[in-house]
């Protein structure tokens, strides 16, 4: 009985480690600047909220924010249903070489993305373009990129969903008269959704959190919040506390997401951790 | 069986898009790392120039530099994660009150962004501003600060992706450990074995495609560390902290160098391709084979 409680003492020292950098992100948020170059102080005496109002009122931040928000809804979106489809065609369809696409389309996916960086921006810049309108620094063109890590991802999360869905549902509902595209959407995908969502929502919070390839693809328009933030690291002197509260801002909602998704998550993260 | 060729159209879409910006990229660059082109020079022209700026790379001091400190941040990350990661995982396989919430927060770091990480562990080291040098220079009188020193910019990053990762190998160690059959502990310990026996000749060889599969995972990963890096030291002092990945984004993205740069893209792709294999036939293929 006694050694169990040498235990919760030990994962409350490890909790501490794990979360103390996190606190100490908010503690700098909520300081005023003069503040921060006092002694440090290990607790939070009172909350000053200026830098959250000033996030909130800049309107640069707010657009990244609205950037961020729309590529990685729109990308999450497009790819838990391309990949639901590519793993409906997997799963029930006899096509030569499947596994080997199954297993090609994972590799998009362990290229490291620092890679990445100079030819997706000469393909954008010089190749992917009608006209004056190229899809370097627009919110499609950074939807479209991120499919590169997420697609193979939702694949691969999804085929053991698709697959465990009984083929007989599929050929009972094709002997009463409905088309293979109604069987697709109104009986394997709603079968489908419990493994839909959480594709849906890791996609997501891949998405949200990158930064490389938005740092070095947008300019302006569609800049995300993540690269917003690198904005606020200079060499000439960083405004710590509005750094702190982008961090914030940019965490706020991966927690939220983690709490809905957290018992699925540990499958999902291993995999994930393929590419960060 | 219904017609392939609607299985087809469902793939399309997903084959397109992984063509366009995964696989023809990489087509893309191939053909452009064996020209001269700078658009930006006074002869803009992409001239062909064979394999020049592959000798460039091979003879390139700062790169070579660069792969040799991402070694030597994969090594001590990977292994210290290790360790650690295990020895996390052990303390979870008893039960105390409480063990599902400590999970939960142990696992926070995973959903972190990498950028945050950095900016959280900026926010905790930098000079004055931190509560770390403050602490180090109360307790020790040691000054650390990680614009300056090499060392120490070298150790903070490690530690970075320990705080960063070690959940991970936690968690993929506890499965393995979870679905261990009791029945060879017993054993051994009806047998009067000691600790350090079952952990060596029953523990270890049970679990070991586990402990492999983990390493390669992180390793892969350990190796494309950008993020964070950047945040945190910015790949300083000097070239203290200047992985790959650092390297590419502060030095040949912005150069205007596009053949130059897509050679560098190239050879660093063939680094990780060949070290994943190397790592795949060499860890996890021969005991697939045997068991």
């Amino acid at each position: 009985m006694s050694r169990n409680w040498l235990y919760v003492l030990f994962w409350i020292f490890v909790s501490f480690l794990t979360l103390f950098p996190i606190y100490w992100l908010f503690v700098i948020s909520v300081k005023p600047a003069v503040e921060l170059f006092s002694t440090p102080d290990l607790i939070l005496r009172d909350f000053y909220w200026q830098n959250y109002v000033d996030v909130l009122n800049d309107r640069t931040l707010r657009s990244y924010m609205v950037n961020s928000l729309v590529i990685s809804t729109g990308n999450a979106v497009l790819c838990t249903l391309l990949g639901f489809m590519a793993c409906y065609a997997l799963s029930r369809f006899d096509m030569g070489g499947k596994e080997s696409i199954f297993f090609w389309t994972i590799t998009n996916r362990m290229a490291p993305p620092a890679v990445f960086l100079l030819p997706l921006f000469l393909l954008l810049t010089q190749v992917y373009k009608i006209g004056d309108f190229s899809l370097l620094d627009t919110r499609i063109g950074m939807i479209l990129v991120y499919c590169t890590f997420n697609l193979p991802f939702a694949i691969w999360t999804l085929r053991p969903t698709i697959d465990g869905i009984p083929k007989e549902l599929d050929e009972a509902a094709h002997v009463d008269g409905a088309s293979p595209w109604r069987v697709i959407w109104e009986v394997v995908f709603p079968l489908a959704r419990p493994g839909l969502a959480v594709t849906l929502i890791l996609t997501w919070v891949f998405a949200w959190n990158e930064y490389l390839l938005a740092a070095t693809l947008t300019n302006f328009n569609a800049r995300t919040l993540t690269t917003g933030l690198s904005e606020y690291v200079t060499t000439t002197g960083t405004e710590w506390g509005i750094m702190a509260t982008i961090s914030v801002f940019t965490l706020i909602p991966a927690l939220i997401v983690f709490g809905m998704v957290q018992r699925h998550i540990v499958a999902g993260l291993t995999f994930g951790a393929v590419k960060g | 069986m219904q017609s392939n060729r609607l299985g087809w159209l469902l793939l399309a879409p997903t084959l397109l898009i992984l063509a366009m910006f995964g696989v023809f990229p990489f087509i893309y660059v191939l053909f452009v790392s064996f020209h001269q082109w700078n658009p930006f020079a006074v002869n803009p022209e992409m001239a062909f120039n064979w394999a020049a700026n592959y000798r460039r790379v091979v003879f390139d001091a700062q790169f070579i530099a660069s792969l040799g400190v991402t070694a030597a941040f994969v090594f001590f990350a990977v292994v210290s994660e290790l360790i650690l990661g295990y020895a996390l995982a052990q303390a979870f396989m008893k039960d105390f009150p409480g063990k599902a919430f400590f999970r939960t927060i142990h696992t926070l770091p995973l959903i972190m962004a990498p950028i945050i990480v950095g900016s959280v562990w900026k926010l905790m080291t930098t000079p004055s501003i931190g509560i770390i040098p403050h602490l180090l220079d109360n307790w020790f009188g040691y000054d650390l600060n990680i614009g300056q020193s090499a060392g120490a910019a070298f150790v903070l990053t490690v530690i970075m992706d320990i705080w960063h990762w070690t959940p991970l190998v936690t968690l993929s160690l506890i499965a393995a450990l979870v679905s261990l059959p009791p029945d060879p502990f017993e054993q051994a310990q009806i047998d009067g074995a000691g600790r350090w026996q079952i952990f060596w000749h029953i523990t270890l060889p049970m679990i070991r495609p586990a402990i492999l599969a983990t390493v390669f995972i992180r390793l892969m990963d350990a190796l494309r560390t950008v993020d964070e890096v950047l945040m945190l030291t910015g790949g300083g002092p000097g070239s203290a902290t200047r992985y790959v990945g650092v390297h590419i984004f502060k030095e040949v993205f912005p150069r205007t160098n596009y053949g130059y740069g897509s050679a560098i893209s190239v050879v660093v792709l063939y680094v990780t391709i060949v070290v994943c294999w190397l790592l795949y036939v060499g860890l996890i293929a021969p005991r697939n084979k045997k068991g």
